[in-house]
């Protein structure tokens, strides 16, 4: 498993909200080429993008639509340049066609998806045409996505494949103390790739293309069964080669566990703190990694529990890579819920640690958990 | 199975090439192996360009078009800083078959992965290549932007009124009267509208330093297009602006015309309603020309 290294950083911390931490870390990441087209929650990102970049020589777009922001990242990124885009929900989905296309295009790319709510879950993690997949990063808070805004840069190199941060409102727009200094986390393979027109002329010019790489001189045509089997083979690798991320706590002797990922998760994080404090013998898992989803981790986690409950901020998306992974062998329950706020931001009521409580005690109750003494 | 037996019946009968229907050309008969192999007299292929054969239409302006650009390159010693930007359709056979640098972008999107390749590798000299389809019915806000940011990059549009590659259907840029598949009585400005001047709208954007429009149905329409490429691949040099390039381009399968007859019918079509000739040159004159 990947070390997680947030908390470890040595440097100085800053009160920053998350969308300028999220444009720090990108910055120091060596990503120098971004371009977006602005949307709640995600506006912030390309307002720091545009104020950061310049002073260190990089590039920030302001593209006509998100068609064209990703067409901008694309073209940057065959450069060899790191390169990000982003937007909301929506946004993602008039981007779903390049974002697709990228990984049989072969290059990497940090696309930001800052949510509304949590109803991307399928787009971010099954969004596309045709067999194209991608890793899906989901932080709790600031202090993570400015990890995972890192480590995603990372594995998009790594990969040669766009890698999604999954965040939303509250990370967006929440204000807390980090430290954003350039985390390592290995070497990379040289962008032998990368085009910057030095090889015209010299019979061996270098093409990149979704379409596959294959040229007439070499007496090929296009061969798209084959250049697609091809990709499909290192995008398998790579499924095999990452290994999911999860966080587990109090899973040992639970009896009911929950699953929850992003800042939900952590708002569920502290209501099982709390309630094994109280005696509720209830436990946590949260997928840090949307795809490839930890099953494994979940299959361990719930090998001898009464039941699974899930919390999202949606009518339910993730439950069903839960249902997946349990496979029946216990009852896995919805206790999420659409957002509440009139704005559909994904700040609704419902993220409060007194109605989790309540949710998780009754879905322990329905589960058949002796609760003794618990005052609810 | 039967039409087989009946072609080596007909080739047996006669060792002389036949007469055609359509006049007294002669067919190639192609049941046999001809008696005198074809002989290579002269290797014509531009430099930049690595295979000669290709595999579009017999009469396509495509193949002419992407010749002059790769030759202008190739004269104008740019091949190793060049990056070609593809958009999709016909012309896209050309893509895997360059020995320049190729982007090859999704239908419509070329404009901005040249635009992002440009900011982020200002040395690359960037050229897309799109149909109309791509570029006026697909991504049309993608040229439209770039240009009015004056965006470093040379655009260049193959434009000939309809969709080739899916075999002859309207695009934005089909004239008024024009027979497609999907408009079979013609183009009526009742029910389809009117075209998209791309050319004419690019020259009133001020990001745009050069925009032209020419063609490829005669030789010297061929050697004139060839002299707009070069400005508007010198304007980028200078780094005045967007530069801009129609080529209206023939395309005989799609207009279901004869391939010898294309010509004439685009010059008096669609170049009747897309007059050719320099629409804006704001750049500074320099001293090649």
């Amino acid at each position: 498993m990947t070390e997680l290294t947030a908390g470890l950083a040595t440097g100085t911390p800053r009160l920053m909200e998350g969308s300028e931490a999220i444009a720090e870390a990108m910055v120091v990441a060596g990503c120098r080429f971004f371009a977006g087209y602005p949307m709640t929650p995600f506006t912030e990102i390309l307002e720091s993008m545009a104020e950061k970049l310049p002073p260190v020589g990089g590039v920030c777009m302001n593209a006509e639509s998100e068609l064209e922001a990703i067409g901008m990242a694309w073209g940057a990124a065959s450069t060899g340049t790191r390169t990000a885009t982003g937007s909301t929900g929506q946004g993602l989905a008039l981007m779903q066609e390049s974002l697709a296309e990228l990984s049989l295009a072969r290059l990497p790319m940090l696309v930001i998806n800052m949510a509304r709510s949590q109803g991307d879950y399928f787009q971010a993690t099954r969004g596309g045409h045709g067999d194209s997949r991608r890793i899906v990063l989901a932080p709790m808070d600031v202090a993570e996505a400015v990890e995972f805004t890192q480590l995603g840069f990372h594995l998009a190199d790594l990969y040669r494949n766009p890698v999604v941060l999954y965040g939303d409102y509250y990370i967006a727009h929440t204000y807390q103390s980090v430290i954003v200094e350039r985390l390592e986390f290995g070497p990379l393979p040289a962008k032998d790739w990368a085009l910057d027109g030095s090889t015209g002329g010299t019979g061996a010019a270098k093409l990149i293309s979704p379409l596959g790489d294959y040229k007439q001189r070499d007496d090929v045509g296009y061969d798209l069964a084959d250049y697609y089997a091809r990709v499909e083979v290192d995008l398998s690798a790579m499924e095999t080669d990452f290994a999911p991320l999860v966080e587990t706590g109090f899973v040992d002797d639970a009896e009911v566990v929950v699953v929850a990922f992003g800042t939900p998760g952590k708002f569920v994080r502290y209501c099982v703190q709390e309630l094994r404090a109280e005696g509720v013998k209830v436990g946590f898992v949260r997928p840090i990694s949307l795809y490839p989803f930890p099953t494994e981790a979940l299959q361990d986690a719930t090998r001898a529990v009464r039941g699974v409950a899930v919390y999202e901020n949606c009518a339910g998306q993730m439950i069903d890579d839960v249902r997946l992974a349990v496979l029946g062998r216990v009852p896995v329950e919805f206790i999420g819920g659409l957002t509440m706020d009139s704005s559909a931001f994904g700040i609704g009521p419902d993220l409060q640690v007194p109605i989790l409580k309540q949710r998780i005690v009754d879905a322990c109750r329905r589960a058949g958990c002796d609760l003794g003494e618990v005052p609810q | 199975m039967t039409e087989k037996s009946e072609k080596s019946d007909s080739s047996a009968k006669s060792d002389m090439p036949e007469m055609s229907e359509f006049g007294d050309r002669p067919v190639v008969d192609t049941s046999r192996v001809p008696e005198v192999p074809v002989r290579l007299v002269d290797d014509f292929t531009p430099e930049l360009i690595d295979v000669g054969a290709h595999h579009l239409c017999p009469g396509c302006g495509e193949p002419i078009a992407m010749r002059l650009i790769m030759e202008v390159l190739a004269e104008q010693e740019l091949k190793h800083r060049a990056l070609a930007v593809f958009g999709i359709g016909c012309y896209t056979a050309f893509s895997n078959n360059l020995d320049c640098e190729v982007l090859q972008a999704l239908h419509g999107r070329a404009p901005s992965l040249a635009t992002g390749a440009k900011r982020a590798n200002p040395n690359l000299l960037t050229i897309t290549v799109q149909g109309d389809g791509d570029m006026v019915n697909e991504g049309l806000q993608e040229v439209l932007h770039a240009a009015a940011r004056g965006e470093q990059i040379t655009c260049v549009l193959l434009n000939n009124g309809v969709f080739g590659e899916t075999g002859g259907h309207m695009t934005a840029t089909t004239t008024v009267g024009q027979r497609t598949k999907n408009t079979l009585e013609g183009r009526n400005t009742d029910d389809h509208g009117y075209p998209i001047r791309i050319a004419s709208l690019i020259a009133e954007l001020e990001g745009a330093a050069f925009v032209a429009r020419g063609s490829v149905t005669n030789a010297g329409n061929v050697a004139r297009t060839k002299r707009m490429v070069e400005r508007a691949i010198e304007v980028q040099l200078l780094g005045t602006g967007f530069s801009f390039v129609e080529i209206l381009t023939m395309c005989p399968t799609g207009w279901f015309v004869e391939t010898e007859d294309a010509p004439a019918y685009l010059d008096d079509t669609i170049g009747v309603a897309n007059f050719a000739g320099v629409l804006r040159d704001s750049a500074p004159a320099t001293s090649v020309e």
